[in-house]
């Protein structure tokens, strides 16, 4: 997993100083949306979108990035949204747990975890699901049950020993491997 | 059985909140006006509080207030207690030593309260924390059960001399001395539990709201049982009284047992809001969680088992020594008493058992139930003997236990238990068949061709739960009853609510709960809803752990819905002017059975409250209530079998094969069921391989204490799971269910060390079995 975007042309966060702190301008699209928001210098992109874009699906689940709760797309790249700054985001496109389904219509890795009872308290699974997503969209060649345990090394889940997780993004895969073959063939 | 009935694989209704990132949980809830606190902590595992000093804490930006144990103790709040009586030997009662809130004197280990800062951002509190100056004057500290035993040891309580909380004794003493004066072989060991931390993903969080007009209290809170926590902050830590108290547990990220107990934190929260003026919510990070949540496990253990000279057990003999840590958490006595020493028969004939355990203050985290809570200490001494035994007495682990299995039920142990139902051999055969036990050394040589070591182990578990009947508990020292309650609601359209007792935080109940009124009624699982988590909605009920919810949770259930149907037929009846003995439920109506005749259910339902037309004498409206307590536990069993492969050069093990098969009575969700048992297999994996609490035994210090530290299972430590059932069903509830959610956790910590031992030729190892431990080992073996 990337530990952060790569920065590109991206327009740097506007600083100025509110009373004692230091504030940044932040603007970004979130799900399709543009938002903006001015914050302290240390806000993490994670409490950014929780607290001030109101996204509670990303959760924060440990202080040193080991569980992968807060995992979010920035510009189409699974990060953990603890370890970036809401400024370091800025200019960016942000893709969270809320913004995965097209619609009423889940994501293909949403249904799977569904199906496959890939969760049970549901805290992990945001992450697990926007990590999955990415994993997916990076072995276009499908998956294999040591590729996935081996890629799943960032994100924690206490409650399913990652049995139903494992057959979850498996499936996933398969199905989205087959409909994007369909595509091709439709488009040839 | 219907598509989603009884048995079926249901998806769960639940899934498409959390899976959208709908959920709610208690970090996600915003109240106008809310506020932020941080809690100054010490640093310190023991030492006296000389001074505080909030001055410059107060001055901090966004700083609304600095709050002091001495000012919680002036608004009279009461100190954390023990609901569990147990007394000693000599018939004195546990030592408890006071336990406030917020430390007012003395700090008893680190990461204790002293302090609470209330600002307005979460930042600022935590800015202002740091300001906080506390002088303390350190004592020497004790972390290690054993030692505080010891004379020279440092004293954490006046209330308990010696560090000792009881000497608590079960069994019959003459009779086991006499069993092993008899004995042809006695095996012995010394066996220690390690200290784990449950870390459900979701830190524990409380948001408390003093509502200055009503004079009436709210606080949402991450518990597994929001009835317990209103009637234990109402009666005992005078936070305010029920009726002016609401406790609402939303969306709880796991909890493992961890979340039963009320801890200092919601207790300041609702204080302090009351203090403030404002609501105050507090969000635990991770290290908190590490350093405050209960800790669980960590005795130590000498057992000796004799045998006669055909390998039939005599007796046992166990003396275990538990760490309860700083202070008594909430059930923290039964766990290493009436959940640890009663299953010390484990699945065997055992005609005399004596088992003694001290429990014991240490400078450490409070320590109680944690997945499994006493039953996984007790089958890892059983299940680590048999294994042992067997090969000290050169004969199959496997023929040593079905030897000796408990064949006749119902079958009193000597140390309380009366087992119901089951079949021990019927679940060792399903799991030898699966493992292909037969074909292990052939395993073993191609292991070998390779330079790998492979062993096979196995554990044959029985556990109990679904923890009742009230007076039971009641007599062995329990402050609370153990039963269950539902309400059933049927309204005027015809739709269902059941209002539950029991708590869901990751066990499905939304779905399970639901697939009982639909195998009753017929309806579509989207007609049903499941309600819980909020004392206001919900009438009193106990929550969810042991294992219970299925068997009590859904056994109260069963109750209000046959209050419900009788009325619903004598409804049906009338309206069809049949005779009541006539009438059936099928396909979401009630029908005059052999005939066409029939009243839609929801028509029934729309009668019931228009009550036009109703049996004369009948009160409108279809609504029932009922309290289920059971007339004993139940009694999951099954048998794990763990093959693992180590490389000698690394010490690493790798699993390449684990097989439950799980005794678990009827079944309501299978998918649900084997769920359960994944996890509880990663987390006993997890303790046998990977996690371990460590504390530096000179300054208390919680060396692992962040996920970098303290090493939790992921996805590439765990193969996938083979698991399956073969059920007898349980005669003590009307489902005939026994209870899933703790038996992987119970069940797989011996299978996987006796697996490893097997295969290093070493029996002398400690979990986690890390590459080190197991490298040392290999190497002390070929030493000799």
């Amino acid at each position: 997993m990337a530990a952060r975007t790569e920065q590109k042309n991206q327009p740097a966060a506007l600083r100025h100083v509110v009373g004692g702190g230091i504030m940044s301008d932040v603007s970004l699209t979130v799900n399709g949306r543009k938002v903006k928001g001015s914050v302290e210098d240390r806000t993490l992109l994670v409490h950014f979108l929780r607290e001030h874009v109101g996204l509670t699906g990303t959760h924060v689940g440990c202080d040193t990035s080991q569980c992968g709760a807060c995992v979010v797309h920035v510009d189409g790249k699974a990060v953990k949204s603890c370890s970036m700054l809401a400024a370091q985001a800025s200019g960016s496109t942000v893709v969270t747990i809320e913004g995965l389904a097209n619609g009423a219509e889940l994501h293909p890795v949403q249904a799977a975890f569904k199906e496959h009872h890939g969760l049970q308290c549901g805290f992990c699974t945001p992450g697990m699901i926007m990590s999955a997503t990415d994993m997916i969209r990076r072995h276009p060649e499908g998956l294999d049950e040591a590729t996935v345990r081996a890629e799943l090394e960032g994100n924690i889940c206490r409650c399913t020993g990652y049995h139903n997780i494992v057959k979850a993004i498996l499936a996933a895969s398969q199905t989205m491997s087959k409909s994007s073959k369909g595509k091709a063939k439709k488009a040839a | 059985m219907g598509i989603e009935g009884i048995g079926a694989r249901v998806a769960r209704k639940e899934d498409k909140r959390f899976i959208t990132g709908g959920g709610r949980y208690v970090d996600d809830m915003v109240v106008p006006g809310m506020k932020h606190a941080a809690f100054v902590r010490s640093p310190h595992a023991h030492a006296d509080i000389k001074k505080i000093d909030v001055k410059k804490a107060e001055g901090m930006p966004g700083v609304i207030g600095v709050l002091t144990g001495k000012q919680l103790k002036a608004d009279g709040i009461g100190n954390l207690i023990c609901g569990w009586m147990i007394h000693s030997k000599d018939g004195t009662p546990m030592k408890m030593g006071a336990w406030s809130p917020l430390a007012v004197d003395r700090v008893r280990y680190v990461g204790d309260a002293v302090v609470i800062v209330v600002a307005d951002t979460k930042g600022e509190a935590r800015d202002a924390a740091e300001a906080v100056e506390i002088t303390y004057k350190e004592r020497k500290a004790v972390i290690d059960a054993v030692e505080a035993l010891k004379g020279s040891a440092p004293q954490l309580h006046p209330e308990a001399e010696g560090n000792l909380i009881f000497d608590w004794d079960i069994g019959n003493p003459p009779e086991t001395e006499a069993a092993f004066k008899a004995a042809a072989h006695v095996v012995k060991m010394d066996i220690v539990n390690n200290r784990l931390v449950p870390n459900a993903m979701e830190p524990r969080a409380a948001l408390g709201h003093y509502d200055k007009a009503e004079d009436h209290y709210t606080c949402w809170t991450t518990s597994q049982n929001p009835h317990v926590a209103r009637l234990v902050m109402s009666a005992f830590y005078n936070v305010a009284p029920e009726n002016k108290l609401r406790v609402i547990a939303p969306d709880v990220g796991g909890g493992f047992g961890s979340k039963i107990f009320i801890y200092p934190e919601e207790i300041i929260c609702l204080w302090a809001s009351k203090r403030t003026g404002v609501p105050v919510k507090w969000v635990g990070d991770r290290t908190e969680s590490f350093l405050t949540d209960a800790h669980g496990r960590d005795h130590h253990t000498h057992a000796e088992m004799a045998f006669d000279k055909d390998h039939r057990i005599l007796g046992l003999k166990v003396e275990t020594k538990a760490n309860l840590g700083a202070y008594m958490s909430l059930f923290s006595s039964s766990v290493p008493t009436y959940l640890y020493a009663t299953l010390l028969s484990g699945q065997y004939n055992i005609p005399a058992i004596h088992a003694n355990v001290k429990a014991i203050y240490t400078n450490t985290a409070p320590v109680d139930a944690y997945r499994g809570a006493g039953r996984p200490e007790a089958t890892f001494v059983m299940e680590r003997m048999m294994e042992t035994s067997a090969r000290q007495l050169g004969v199959s682990p496997a023929e040593l236990r079905r030897k000796n299995f408990v064949t006749q039920f119902p079958h009193q142990t000597p140390v309380i238990m009366c087992y119901d139902a089951g079949d021990y051999a019927a679940s060792l055969d399903a799991a030898m068949k699966e493992a292909d036990y037969a074909g292990f050394a052939k395993r073993k040589a191609a292991a070998a061709k390779k330079g790998l070591l492979r062993g096979i182990g196995m554990s044959c578990y029985i556990e109990a739960c679904g923890i009742a009947p009230s007076a039971a508990v009641g007599s062995l020292g329990a402050g609370v009853g153990l039963w269950e309650s539902a309400e059933v609601r049927v309204n005027a359209v015809g739709t269902v609510e059941v209002l539950t007792g029991s708590h869901s935080h990751g066990q499905g109940h939304e779905t399970t709960f639901a697939q009982l009124v639909n195998e009753r009624f017929g309806l579509p699982l989207d007609q049903i809803s499941i309600v819980h988590g909020d004392t206001d909605k919900v009438q009193m009920g106990m929550g969810t752990y042991g294992s219970r919810s299925g068997a009590v949770g859904m056994s109260a259930i069963v109750k209000a819905l046959d209050k419900v149907e009788a009325k619903a037929k004598k409804i049906a009846a009338h309206l069809l002017e049949a005779d009541e003995g006539d009438i059936v439920i099928e396909n979401g109506a009630l029908k005059v059975a052999g005939t066409d005749k029939n009243v839609p259910w929801f028509q029934m339902a729309l009668a019931s409250y228009t009550a036009h037309n109703l049996p004369a004498g009948m009160e409108p409206g279809l609504k029932e209530t009922a309290f289920y307590d059971p007339t004993n536990f139940t009694f999951p069993a099954g048998c794990y079998i763990c093959e693992v492969e180590i490389d000698p050069d690394t010490g690493k093990t790798e699993i390449v094969q684990f097989v439950a098969a799980d005794d678990f009575g009827n079944i309501i969700n299978p998918m649900i069921v084997e769920g359960q048992v994944h996890g509880g297999i990663a987390q006993g994996v997890g303790q046998a391989l990977l996690e371990g609490a460590h504390y530096d035994a000179e300054s208390g210090q919680l060396l692992t204490a962040s996920f970098m530290d303290y090493t939790m299972p992921r996805a590439d430590d765990l193969p996938s799971f083979q698991v399956s059932t073969s059920n007898t069903p349980c005669p003590g509830n009307p489902l005939g269910m026994k209870g899933c959610g703790e038996a992987g956790a119970i069940g797989s910590p011996p299978a996987v060390i006796n697996a490893i031992t097997d295969a290093i030729g070493n029996n002398d190892l400690a979990m986690p079995a890390t590459p080190q431990t197991v490298w040392a080992a290999i190497r002390a073996a070929t030493k000799h």
